[in-house]
């Protein structure tokens, strides 16, 4: 595939902006650029060819089953987009006066309510950009409080190690010594260990439950219940929020504060990397620590406004503005959507599908636990690549041959050979029974053509890249001819 | 399929939740609505929103021409529905959307290399502060002409891994050249000074007296741009800059009520490896094509864990896309273009605001942001102004005070409409200096 850059002929262009109505003014010469900036030159037809060839080169959860483990690739409903592309949120200033953004105030009053309720939370902030932001932000929000109450010693967060590698770069982030604890042997919180970890410099711990196994930890109450015994505070990762939403909520857990990921659980698209949306919940005694403005009500006799209110001791800004906030338009329309009923349906049709996958799976694949999962379940391809030589990768660049997006590789890290499934609540009986047979069919030929699977894919747009050379010789950026390097 | 699951009931299934934990009641939400419903909803609450006709209000959201071809671009499903792109072999479109995006803002910036994006233009900053910290270097200044958001969020982070912040003091519209060179000179622990060029109040800064001056105290020097100008200024890689960032929204995203945007971040080759985020290279496959991959993924979470050099994973890659497809449609020429009439418009929409009454608080060297002066013998204050405005469907500058507002004109702004604001401005003007007239002959003063 050519280039943007390579499909570029001099002269090319789009008559786009109106002619200038008022006298030019030059910059001073100091501050001008020395050379012209290098852009392609091309006709809209050739724009439009080029990005409908990059398309061709992309696969989306349009294109077909997206079983990525951890990051619930669910449909994305159309409406949701309708909604996002309203006028009424797109032409809109972020700095225009109160009175004239009613409707905006209104999204995040109504986003941050539903969402409390789903989470068991009593505020929220929608101003982080993603999860990792999210993160970051409950993370502030628990440094604060132990600041504000001149408990400075609490300089550790306690990260179990099967958790998401964002928790513990999170942590850091916030000044925290990472404290990482084994998990036990069914990928559950060792009580034992956390109880031994826990202390007077405990400022928190970091869980997702369900956890990055797929299993509910059952004893969360008391995991809860420990931590806040030594003075630490419960920081719930919402990764795994589409499994249990509407059946049990963190804040009856024991959390504190909560980040959920908007992308994953609500339907809002990945957009290949982003922009997701990452808002922080937490119980009244964090509300005041919030980043960002909250959203507020005054009722009268005329009415009622909506109104911007700071946060007392808040941490400051994570990010400009509200956050993303037409992913927010897109959380919301999601939510009125489904409603009280199709919440808890979507959780449970979730975990019905992981479960009917796992069982149909599981005469053939090694699973690295055995009892019923929720939204997500793991397989350990170890003792395949010990009797054929074929890896969780080359299964996984096997099903690229097949249209199936494959599961996540080699997370967690506490499972060998991992593949990780999570097929979602919006995939249908039929798309999951043609993937069990895809596995099942590529699970034999590992056993009788393992070279063949170490040679997968075949039918992708290229072959397995070599990712090495790419980050020794690092090449970031197009080279026109003759210039310098 | 539930009894084929092995289930008898959802409850069975749902049986490794505690009861302890259990929601007893349904969630206290509206029952579900038809799309019709739901959508009819959503206009309603969109409806509640005004939308203005002119927009002279900037300060970090900008209001220019998207080109048709843009929004073609980013609805495409393909890009819309896809997950970060882990799996290369499917996922080229996209991968290589992203270099081509980063190449592109090389090539604004001046730059050897660029993320793939970060949230926005302040954690863009906040970031580029992170990569220049150490051991030694732990403390940061900021320009206090820099937008006050961006100043929050950079001081929001480096509350989070206790870095010292300071800021350097503003005098005439422009950062404090002799304050920033007397305190560098005896600080042997300055990390880095953040500038923003054009700052706050739309000015153009003295980027090679600030750089030359970082540089001599041994500190990383960190400059936020607005890419729209980029395409005429000097790059700040011209000015010397370590680091390149800013709010890439100026290229093809809506007003949004603030998101999303785009943040971008660059460097020179020394300090490439310090970026944060995804970042894809070039490199070939196995039948010897080339191919396109993240790379250099050492630097990230799900490898280094806390010693990743950030916490980022989701970032803004549709934007970034946005982002490639505005620059691509417009081309160096439509870009020149844009970023010129953005200048001389806030130009001549600031002579007539002056015509019109206001004095202007700084000097001539700005781009397309500019602060005015009510002067003090008429009794008028920004939010008269705003009022009279608001009323014939224009959003005026952005008030700083009682007194000052910060105004923006762009592309968007005809002659025609800057000529009609300036006349209400001095129509509030004059009409606040006869009701005080007034008021005098009344009293009998």
């Amino acid at each position: 595939m050519k280039l943007v850059f390579e499909k570029s002929s001099p002269g090319r262009g789009m008559e786009l902006l109106a002619p200038c109505d008022v006298p030019q003014v030059e910059l001073a010469k100091e501050n001008q650029r020395s050379s012209r900036l290098r852009l392609p030159q091309m006709s809209e037809n050739e724009i439009s060819r080029h990005y409908t060839e990059l398309a061709k080169g992309a696969h989306g959860v349009n294109d077909g089953f997206y079983p990525l483990g951890s990051c619930t690739m669910k449909y994305n409903p159309k409406i949701n987009e309708k909604a996002a592309s309203l006028k009424g949120f797109t032409e809109l200033h972020p700095l225009q006066p109160e009175h004239t953004v009613q409707g905006a105030l209104e999204v995040l009053h109504l986003a941050e309510i539903y969402l409390c309720q789903i989470t068991g939370m009593d505020a929220m902030t929608f101003q982080p950009a993603a999860g990792a932001h999210g993160e970051l932000t409950g993370l502030l929000l628990i440094k604060a409080y132990h600041e504000g109450r001149q408990d400075g010693k609490r300089r550790k967060i306690i990260v179990p190690d099967s958790a998401h590698g964002t928790n513990p770069a999170s942590a850091a982030m916030c000044g925290y010594d990472v404290v990482s604890i084994p998990s036990r042997e069914d990928g559950c919180v060792d009580l034992e260990q956390l109880q031994a970890a826990v202390g007077e410099d405990t400022a928190g711990l970091m869980l997702t439950n369900p956890n990055t196994v797929g299993l509910f930890d059952k004893n969360i109450l008391e995991i809860t219940r420990i931590v806040h015994e030594a003075g630490g505070l419960c920081y719930y990762d919402g990764a795994n929020l589409n499994a249990i939403m509407g059946i049990a909520r963190p804040g009856d857990m024991g959390f504190d504060v909560v980040h959920l990921n908007l992308h994953k659980t609500f339907s809002t698209p990945h957009g290949g990397g982003g922009p997701g949306s990452g808002p922080v919940g937490c119980k009244d005694f964090l509300k005041t620590y919030l980043p960002g403005a909250g959203v507020g009500i005054w009722e009268n006799e005329n009415g009622k406004a909506y109104h911007l209110t700071d946060h007392e001791k808040s941490i400051g800004a994570v990010k400009m503005f509200y956050g993303n906030f037409l992913v927010v338009v897109r959380a919301l329309t999601y939510i009125l959507t489904l409603g009280k009923e199709g919440i808890p349906e979507a959780a449970a049709n979730a975990v019905l599908n992981a479960n009917y996958m796992r069982v149909k799976l599981s005469d053939v694949y090694q699973m690295a636990y055995e009892e019923t999962c929720m939204h997500e379940f793991v397989m350990t391809l170890e003792k395949l690549k010990h009797d054929t030589g074929v890896s969780a990768m080359d299964i996984a660049k096997a099903l690229l041959d097949y249209g199936i997006h494959p599961p996540t590789m080699y997370f967690p890290l506490i499972v060998h050979e991992a593949l990780m499934v999570e097929p979602t609540e919006t995939e249908s009986r039929e798309t999951l029974d043609e993937a069990i047979e895809v596995f099942r069919r590529i699970y034999q030929q590992a056993a009788k053509q393992p070279d063949y699977l170490h040679g997968a894919p075949y039918e992708t747009p290229i072959g397995r890249p070599d990712e090495v050379t790419a980050a020794r010789k690092p090449i970031l950026t197009y080279r026109w001819e003759g210039q310098e390097t | 399929m539930l009894r084929e699951s092995g289930f008898e009931s959802f409850d069975e299934m749902f049986s490794n939740i505690p009861e302890a934990v259990k929601l007893k009641v349904p969630l206290e939400l509206p029952a579900g609505l038809s799309e019709q419903a739901v959508i009819r909803k959503m206009e309603e609450i969109a409806d509640q929103n005004v939308i203005f006709k002119h927009i002279f209000r900037g300060a970090g959201a900008y209001h220019h021409y998207i080109p048709a071809i843009v929004s073609s671009v980013v609805s495409k499903e393909e890009f819309l529905t896809a997950y970060t792109p882990y799996q290369a072999e499917i996922s080229q479109g996209i991968l290589q959307s992203i270099f081509e995006y980063q190449t592109m803002i090389c090539q604004l910036t001046g730059m050897d290399a660029a993320n793939a994006s970060v949230y926005d233009g302040a954690t863009a900053a906040a970031e580029a502060v992170a990569m220049c910290r150490d051991r030694k270097r732990s403390r940061v200044y900021l320009s206090e002409a820099a937008n006050p958001q961006v100043i929050q969020v950079i001081k929001t982070y480096c509350y989070g891994s206790n870095t010292d912040v300071a800021m350097v003091p503003e005098k005439d519209g422009i950062t404090d050249v002799q304050a920033l060179e007397t305190l560098l000179k005896e600080d042997k622990a300055a990390a880095c000074f953040y500038v923003q060029q054009p700052n706050f109040y739309g000015m153009i800064e003295d980027g090679d007296r600030l750089g030359a001056i970082v540089h001599e105290a041994g500190a990383k020097f960190i400059m936020g741009c607005n890419p729209l100008a980029l395409s005429i200024m000097k790059t700040p890689a011209e000015y010397g800059a370590d680091i390149a960032v800013g709010d890439g929204q100026p290229l093809g995203m809506p007003l949004a009520f603030g998101g999303p945007y785009l943040g971008f971040m660059a460097a020179g080759a020394a300090m490439m490896r310090k970026l944060p985020g995804r970042i894809v290279g070039e490199t070939k496959d196995s039948r010897g094509n080339r191919a396109f991959v993240l790379t250099l993924q050492a630097r990230e979470q799900h490898i280094r864990r806390e010693k990743a050099s950030s916490n980022i994973c989701s970032n803004q890659a549709l934007c970034a896309l946005t982002a490639a497809a505005y620059m691509t449609a417009m081309g160096a020429a439509g870009m020149e273009e844009a970023a010129k009439q953005c200048m001389a418009k806030a130009h001549y929409l600031c002579s007539r605001l002056e015509a019109a009454g206001l004095h202007k608080k700084y000097g001539d060297s700005f781009f397309h942001e500019f602060v005015t002066v009510i002067p003090e013998e008429i009794p008028a204050d920004s939010a008269h102004i705003l009022k009279l405005l608001e009323e014939h469907g224009i959003l005026g500058g952005l008030p700083l005070s009682d007194r000052e507002i910060l105004w923006c004109a762009t592309e968007m702004n005809t002659r025609e409409e800057m000529d009609q604001t300036a006349e209400l401005v001095g129509k509030a003007l004059s009409g606040a200096s006869s009701e005080k007239g007034a008021l005098i002959d009344e009293a009998g003063i």
